[in-house]
């Protein structure tokens, strides 16, 4: 059902944007007014680079960096490398020399 | 250390005059660091171009160069104070990105631009101010307040490296070190009247950058003079085994043909540069400097480019969805504080870019721009058979008053128009100055080449500099 809904959003207009949707993917916390205005403000935004559609682009393969490198590898040799402590120097949660996290695991 | 008032202030040189000057024994490396440390201390407050002074490392790392320069030591940089982008990872000392979420961050370990830096000699006198996560063409976004133009402290220095270019152009430091992602290192350099270069993507090791687009970011110089750009360059370029997309070509020497004449050379220019609406004094001044280089021996070819306009949609969008993925990592857990301290211009780009490269989006949005880059890039290419170097305005307005770049969501965007197709493209560009308008503020020209051609945007750029007077102009910022 979601998925529907979002087809037929892309299809109604282009420029519309979920900014609830797209700030819970990003893991960005926003007030209310920060949503409107951020609303506002990105509409404007995806209507400037609309004009992207005008140019013609069938066939064309994209690029996504320049240098035209693929496959850089290194040898598979272990090295050294930060320390645990170093490692472990910014956090502010640190326990036991892990980095501690919230429960993603339940187990009830 | 020299009391005559009339002798250059040691602060005041080039790498070029300072490097002479500790050869010969002139002035100490303790001499030149005292000296910027000094004018730091009166025009900081004023200019607010570094985030962090460091003032005791400064002086340690001097005292060892004067060591190091009594025992013979020729190191590339020995001895000759620099600022650094706070975006540059430098062990122990604090790295920021003139952002909040990361004001205790320290890294355990250097960039290799820094390594590299450290290894020529250098003493680093601070970390220098930009836009928060280079999100910016103006510093306004730095949430440790916007630097502001040494010419006229009403006015901003241009973004993302402002502070760098503000504290070269104040005459705080020797020399100092950005990185362009579309603008970044030309565009303040332009606005300040100072050299900047934005070398070849892949050129410079991006390790240890906070990374703003990993398909477009490049360090690269901000200096008084286009010698010290090269000298910088010489110093900092070449493969790193730690970027994936460094570039294993060799690094040529950059000052070998850089005082070569420039008979024969063709200098290609667009009226697509020469935007409507742009500055009537930008302009004029422009092409004033292209005649120069018609005097100077060079082949001016007109050349019809892809329209710069399309490149502003171009980088929006793989500048914002390059950002939002790159920005992921800042979950406040390993570094930094939580995600809530990113400023209003970070939020608009994360979410800008999480929509463009979401299910549904991609195709239109992402790949899209990728597939119009690719032409850009075909473009260039076509250019460069015709011409050895383009030439135009760095940016299309003079240096933008305070508050200016609040309010338009894509004011940073649309300012860097002109510089945002060589940037997609992964080309070298410098910014070398051109001009000042009637209120003072400068102007600067961009020479652009292709992939790797460093050496020719170095040599005209160095034939045009020496045949002009702008580069000796100095703000009066006391």
């Amino acid at each position: 059902m979601v998925a529907y809904s979002y087809v037929l959003k892309y299809n109604e207009c282009m420029n519309t944007i979920d900014i609830k949707r797209v700030a819970q993917l990003a893991s960005l916390p926003i007030t209310p007014e920060e949503e409107k205005k951020l609303e506002k403000e990105l509409t404007e935004t995806l209507d400037y680079i609309a004009t992207l559609n005008s140019i013609d682009t069938k066939n064309v393969t994209p690029t996504s960096q320049v240098t035209g490198l693929v496959n850089v590898l290194r040898e598979d040799v272990a090295r050294p490398s930060l320390s645990q402590e170093e490692a472990l120097q910014n956090t502010k949660s640190a326990h036991n020399g892990f980095i501690k996290v919230a429960a993603i695991l339940n187990t009830d | 250390m020299p009391q005559n008032d009339n002798i250059m202030k040691l602060n005041e040189l080039t790498i070029t005059q300072a490097k002479e000057g500790l050869q010969k024994k002139e002035f100490s490396s303790v001499d030149l660091t005292h000296a910027c440390l000094k004018v730091i201390e009166k025009a900081e407050p004023k200019i607010n171009a570094l985030v962090t002074i460091t003032k005791d490392q400064a002086l340690k790392a001097a005292q060892k160069a004067d060591t190091m320069l009594a025992n013979g030591d020729n190191l590339p940089l020995l001895g000759i104070p620099t600022i650094i982008k706070d975006n540059f990872s430098t062990i122990g000392i604090k790295t920021t990105a003139s952002s909040k979420l990361l004001d205790e961050y320290i890294p355990p370990y250097n960039a290799t631009v820094v390594e590299k830096l450290e290894a020529a000699g250098m003493v680093m006198l601070g970390k220098a101010n930009m836009d928060a996560w280079a999100h910016g063409s103006s510093t306004e976004t730095s949430d440790y307040g916007a630097s502001k133009n040494p010419w006229n402290t009403n006015y901003l220095p241009g973004g993302s490296s402002g502070g760098t270019a503000a504290g070269v152009c104040a005459q705080e430091t020797i020399y100092g070190i950005g990185s362009e992602t579309a603008g970044s290192i030309r565009q303040p350099a332009a606005w300040c009247g100072v050299v900047g270069l934005k070398p070849t993507y892949g050129r410079v090791s991006r390790y240890g950058v906070i990374a703003m687009a990993s398909s477009l970011d490049c360090p690269g110089p901000i200096t008084k003079t286009v010698e010290d750009s090269a000298l910088v360059l010489q110093a900092i370029a070449g493969h790193d085994p730690l970027d994936a997309t460094s570039s294993p070509s060799k690094v040529p020497d950059y000052l070998r043909d850089m005082k070569k004449d420039i008979k024969g050379m063709t200098v290609g220019i667009s009226d697509q540069y020469f935007v409507d609406g742009m500055d009537e004094e930008v302009k004029k001044s422009v092409e004033t400097a292209i005649l120069e280089l018609e005097k100077l021996g060079a082949k001016i070819k007109k050349l019809t480019l892809f329209d710069p306009k399309h490149a502003i949609a171009v980088y929006t969008i793989l500048q914002r969805s390059e950002v939002s993925s790159n920005l992921a990592r800042y979950d406040g857990i390993r570094y930094g504080k939580d995600r809530s301290f990113f400023g209003n211009e970070a939020k608009r780009r994360i979410m800008l870019g999480t929509y463009t490269l979401s299910a549904g989006y991609y195709d239109a949005y992402y790949k899209k721009a990728q597939q119009v880059r690719t032409l850009m890039v075909q473009d260039f290419a076509k250019a460069f058979t015709e011409v050895d170097v383009i030439a135009s305005p760095t940016s299309p307005s003079l240096a933008a008053k305070i508050g200016a770049s609040s309010e338009n969501p894509m004011f940073g965007e649309i300012a860097d128009m002109l510089v945002e197709p060589s940037s997609i493209a992964g080309l070298p560009g410098i910014n070398v100055p051109c001009g000042f308008a009637k209120n003072g503020l400068p102007i600067g020209m961009q020479i652009m080449g292709k992939q790797f051609a460093e050496e020719q945007i170095i040599t005209v750029a160095y034939a045009y500099e020496q045949a002009t007077q702008w580069h000796t102009e100095k703000p009066h910022v006391a």
